[in-house]
């Protein structure tokens, strides 16, 4: 054709050939409940199995390691038999501290929301007001950033000199280790929000307040509630070293004085319970804001 | 002095200064608007014509002159000169509806002179959202509806302010042309049944001569000002597939693009 249209450079028409296609009419693919079932099913086994079989072999190692006479830690079979008490009735009450994990872990919680909700207004505000100004942002920021890495515990003795009480001590180590993600992560997202809205905001006059309710704090959601999971998950291993030091019903303090009568597998035990609470509360946080920034984080 | 215009630039000028270095976008701007008149914008980027059209809109101040509008300076933002912004810019967590209502409630809410009870103003949502055919889409958000639709709810919020003089800032530029050619229509229409003062800004020498009265093209810019002011005298309504072969058309187009192209070309760096 190239050649043929180069040599003679007129066009000519090449007539378009018969069309061969035939129509083949369309038909749904239908699939059987069963098959549908078995898909459901190989889809949960995919992400529960692997979870599983580690956990097994994880349990299975330690069981093997800590079998022999003279092991120093107790091997899974011996922490289930002497902590059964705890695992089994976590509702147990025989006064002053001897309580079960279910009094021992809500009284850890208790404090954690207490501090950590004084944290995450505070935090907020500040974080507002720090992404807002540029003079504020340039004055604190360098000090957050200091202060944001001086472990939880190193805030306890200059608290309890403050407070000379342990439990305004334990709730003021929380709000001062979970309120730097939230505010740092706050006056970023109020810095990130769009001109665009300002300028909406600024034709159709809100004033200060309605910007700040029906404009900054839903554009900055997503922002807010990354440093409330951030900061949840700190003031969960604040709580617990608070406790072993100011001592009281708590889940931390519950380890420590386990460890002074010699009940490693209490310990052990608690140690989940422990983990399993700080992965729920990071969920929770999770989970509300994803319903609260439904439409910011969908932009 | 002859009669006051409802719209007049004078003498804008604009620079912008970073440190020691002032770059001068705008000089000498006089431009006048009347009632009801579709006035575009024409000119290549950097042009300063977004910077004369944030003027207007109180975003910026101008360093020289002032513009009245009903003979008052313009010198703040507000929903007399409503905004439709080229990214529609609408609020991503509030539904169709909220965005509108959002901008009605604070405009018409309260007991001040434009008051609307409550359900006057949902009325008015809901007018404003047929107006631009999108009432069946309300309680969607803003991510769930296409880029078209999406603007014409910017639309429908500019138009719900009752603006003095509409200001549109490349409104249809993110479109896809069959999308672009079909709200063009729409605002064409609007524009017939309301007769709303608009200022337009666009790149496009079409959109530009199918949809005003008059089109002013900028010369290119540091220091850019108006280089001519074309009047289209094109009967209404216009239909854009018989003026495909109209002569009065193709002349204000050539003489458009005459004026982008052969006089105020961009220098070689932008080819």
């Amino acid at each position: 054709m190239q050649i043929a249209a180069k040599s003679a450079s007129v066009a000519t028409a090449v007539p378009v050939p018969e069309s061969t296609a035939e129509i083949v009419p369309f038909r749904a693919p239908v699939r059987p409940a069963v098959e549908r079932a078995m898909g459901i099913a190989r889809h949960v086994l995919s992400v529960v199995l692997p979870p599983i079989i580690v956990l097994s072999i994880t349990l299975l190692v330690w069981q093997l390691l800590c079998s022999e006479p003279g092991a120093h830690l107790p091997p899974p079979t011996k922490v289930v038999s002497d902590a059964w008490d705890f695992i089994a009735d976590p509702f147990y009450d025989n006064g002053g501290i001897d309580k079960g994990a279910f009094w021992q872990i809500s009284q850890s919680l208790g404090r954690v929301a207490i501090g950590f909700s004084l944290a995450a207004v505070a935090g907020i505000a500040l974080g507002v007001l720090v992404g807002q100004s540029t003079w504020a942002m340039r004055g604190l920021d360098p000090i957050f950033q200091v202060l944001r890495t001086v472990p939880p515990l190193a805030w306890l003795p200059l608290s309890l000199a403050g407070f000379r009480h342990a439990d305004p001590s334990a709730l003021f180590v929380i709000f001062i280790t979970s309120i730097w993600p939230i505010i740092i992560n706050t006056s970023v997202g109020v810095r990130n929000i769009p001109q665009d809205y300002r300028n909406v905001a600024a034709v159709i006059r809100l004033s200060w307040w309605e910007v700040f309710y029906k404009i900054t704090l839903p554009a900055t959601v997503p922002y807010i509630f990354t440093g409330l999971r951030i900061g949840v998950g700190l003031s969960w291993l604040a709580i617990v070293a608070a406790e072993m030091l100011i001592g009281g019903v708590g889940i931390g303090f519950f380890i420590w004085d386990a460890w002074n009568s010699s009940r490693i597998s209490d310990i052990i035990v608690a140690l989940v319970y422990i983990g399993i609470v700080g992965f729920l509360l990071d969920k929770l946080i999770a989970t509300v804001g994803h319903f609260v920034s439904h439409g910011v984080s969908a932009q | 002095m002859t009669t006051q215009p409802y719209l007049k630039f004078e003498q804008i000028g604009m620079s912008f200064r970073r440190g020691q270095m002032a770059t001068e976008v705008l000089r000498d701007v006089n431009l006048r608007i009347e009632r009801g008149e579709f006035v575009s914008m024409i000119g290549h980027s950097g042009c300063g014509k977004s910077t004369l059209l944030n003027i207007l809109g109180g975003l910026l101040k101008s360093t020289n002159g002032e513009v009245f509008l009903e003979g008052k300076v313009v010198d703040e933002p507000g929903p007399d000169r409503a905004i439709v912004f080229q990214n529609h810019s609408l609020l991503p967590w509030l539904t169709v509806y909220g965005n509108i209502a959002i901008a009605v409630d604070k405009v018409f809410g309260g007991s001040r002179g434009k008051g609307k009870t409550k359900a006057e103003r949902h009325d008015w949502v809901m007018h404003n959202l047929e107006l631009v055919q999108m009432a069946q889409a309300k309680d969607k958000r803003p991510h769930e509806v296409s880029g078209g639709m999406k603007q014409r709810v910017g639309i429908a919020r500019a138009l719900a302010m009752q603006p003095k003089v509409l200001l549109m800032d490349e409104p249809f530029g993110a479109l896809d042309a069959l999308t672009r050619a079909h709200l063009q229509d729409s605002v064409m229409e609007i524009h017939a049944r309301l007769g709303n003062t608009v200022l337009m800004i666009t790149h496009d020498v079409d959109e530009a001569v199918l949809l005003s009265d008059r089109v002013v093209m900028m010369t290119n810019g540091p220091a850019a000002t108006i280089g001519e002011i074309l009047p289209i005298k094109l009967a209404r309504p216009r239909r854009r597939l018989e003026l495909a072969t109209d002569a009065e058309y193709a002349r204000c187009r050539a003489a458009v693009l005459e004026f982008l192209y052969a006089r105020h070309r961009v220098p070689a760096r932008a080819a």
